[in-house]
């Protein structure tokens, strides 16, 4: 069973939120989402300035095996995407809670984050997939 | 659940992920994909191919059968051993299946076939054979293994049969040894050098834990398939099928025309067309911009739609996303690739893009 830290809050299409508490959150993919796509060779990242909302395609994982969408568990403005992802996309595999992270999002609607999964909650989730 | 293998236990054990695959349930990966690819490319790597047929044709017009069947020749066959890779056609010209064939004796060939079109090919087999009074008999009590990589024969042959290991030492590239029901094969699907070896189910599980203990690394079908993509080699079901010709699939090399007279099944389809300047021709890419080319991506030139990616995907040993393609008969140098709505430019090149561990196009 994949990690499944305490501090983060999910999304059931396996994407993490970190709220940093000051109006912003970083996005990334769980472990487990990592796990089930394999070595990562390519990212698409949004761009800086991009309005995501949530529940919204805004990014492109590429493991060897296929192409799989990311969508934005919150809705705001990108302020900060991980370019060090460009030529390293593995980091994400490595390290998917904390140098993998995707991109930074200041929050337009904060209490978006109250409809995100806990860490049980989510465990849940992935053990219902794996029966 | 599908078809498992004799090592489907083992995979398990090993840490495969397991995936369905021409009704079969196959690991795709034991832990990372890469590490399995360059394994392959740099030491020694194995792959469980028991899925895949194994079907020994027997009779004394074995031979005549085969020159009829099979769009290459088996008369270019002299040698005990020697193989020789074909299409077989249906009456369209279309692919029915690619395959291994290897001369044993005047009475024996044996034909390895895909997982996935085994039924049909079966079938098809059975059809025509009785016209010849050729024996068609799949040998599902056979266990395959591909062991493959610079390191592999060295790994590999002092853990067959005793009787077995010297014929397989002098072996040829393309050429085969057998004795009792160990088959020894100097083929493969990925570039390499290395061995396809045939044995009785029973011995399966000894001769991969064997392998694995000497350091092979197993590796699943999402490194096979990365490295018959660098190899240049086609995937039956994505490069070409039943509908398409062996001319638009850069299968020109198998067919052999000569002599004029050998009515092989599909000839008269194809050689309508050959030499057709209409035809569209089979080409390598490497993407040049970023992201990952993939089958049915379509290509353009300008406004002008000229063609499919057949099968594409990310190339380890290259670093960049490489594909085949069908394309128009004028497009050259280079075109672009519709990824997820965006124009990326990629370049043509002349497959293989990786043999024996070397690049061998221009990045």
């Amino acid at each position: 069973m994949s990690n499944v830290p305490n501090d983060l809050k999910y999304a059931k299409s396996h994407e993490w939120v970190r709220d940093e508490e000051d109006g912003t959150v970083f996005v990334g993919i769980t472990e487990h989402a990592q796990e089930l796509l394999g070595d990562l060779v390519f990212v698409e990242l949004p761009e800086v300035g991009d309005t995501v909302d949530a529940g919204s395609e805004c990014a492109v994982v590429e493991s060897v095996k296929a192409a799989s969408d990311v969508y934005s568990p919150v809705s705001g403005e990108v302020i900060a995407i991980n370019e060090a992802l460009a030529d390293a996309p593995e980091t994400v595999n490595q390290d998917a809670f904390g140098d993998g992270w995707l991109f930074q999002v200041k929050l337009s609607a904060p209490a978006e984050l109250d409809d995100l999964l806990d860490a049980d909650a989510y465990s849940e989730v992935m053990e219902s997939e794996e029966h | 659940m599908g078809n498992r293998t004799i090592l489907f236990d083992t995979h398990n054990q090993m840490g495969a992920r397991i995936v369905p695959f021409g009704g079969w349930d196959m690991p795709l990966h034991y832990g990372s994909q890469l590490e399995e690819h360059h394994a392959v490319r740099r030491d020694a790597g194995m792959f469980d191919v028991c899925h895949m047929t194994v079907v020994d044709l027997t009779g004394d017009r074995v031979r005549a059968f085969l020159r009829h069947l099979l769009a290459n020749d088996v008369e270019r066959l002299q040698q005990p051993g020697k193989a020789l890779y074909s299409c077989m056609l249906n009456e369209q010209g279309g692919v029915i299946d690619d395959l291994i064939v290897y001369f044993m004796n005047e009475t024996w060939f044996r034909m390895v076939v895909n997982a996935g079109t085994t039924e049909k090919d079966v079938a098809w087999l059975k059809q025509q054979s009785p016209a010849f009074g050729v024996t068609v008999k799949p040998r599902h009590d056979l266990a395959m293994i591909a062991v493959q990589g610079p390191h592999a024969r060295h790994k590999a042959l002092p853990l067959l049969p005793e009787g077995l290991r010297e014929a397989a030492a002098n072996l040829q590239p393309f050429f085969a040894a057998t004795a009792a029901d160990w088959f020894v094969g100097r083929t493969g699907y990925t570039g390499e050098d290395g061995f396809e070896v045939v044995m009785p189910e029973s011995e399966a599980v000894g001769f991969w834990q064997a392998l694995a203990d000497a350091g092979v690394q197993p590796c699943g079908l999402g490194a096979r398939d990365t490295l018959r993509l660098e190899a240049g080699m086609n995937l039956y079901g994505s490069d070409m099928d039943e509908t398409i010709s062996p001319l638009e699939a850069g299968l020109n090399w198998t067919i052999a025309w000569e002599p004029a007279d050998r009515d092989f099944i599909g000839r008269s389809a194809i050689e309508a067309h050959r030499g057709d300047p209409a035809n569209r021709q089979f080409v390598g890419l490497v993407l040049i911009g970023r992201g990952v080319l993939r089958d049915h991506q379509k290509l353009f030139v300008a406004d002008r739609e000229v063609g499919e990616i057949t099968s594409g995907g990310f190339a380890p040993t290259l670093e960049k996303s490489i594909a085949l393609a069908r394309v128009s008969a004028e497009v050259a140098g280079q075109c672009e690739v519709e990824i997820r709505g965006k124009r990326v430019p990629a370049r043509l090149v002349r497959p293989p893009f990786v043999r024996n561990g070397k690049i061998r196009v221009e990045l």
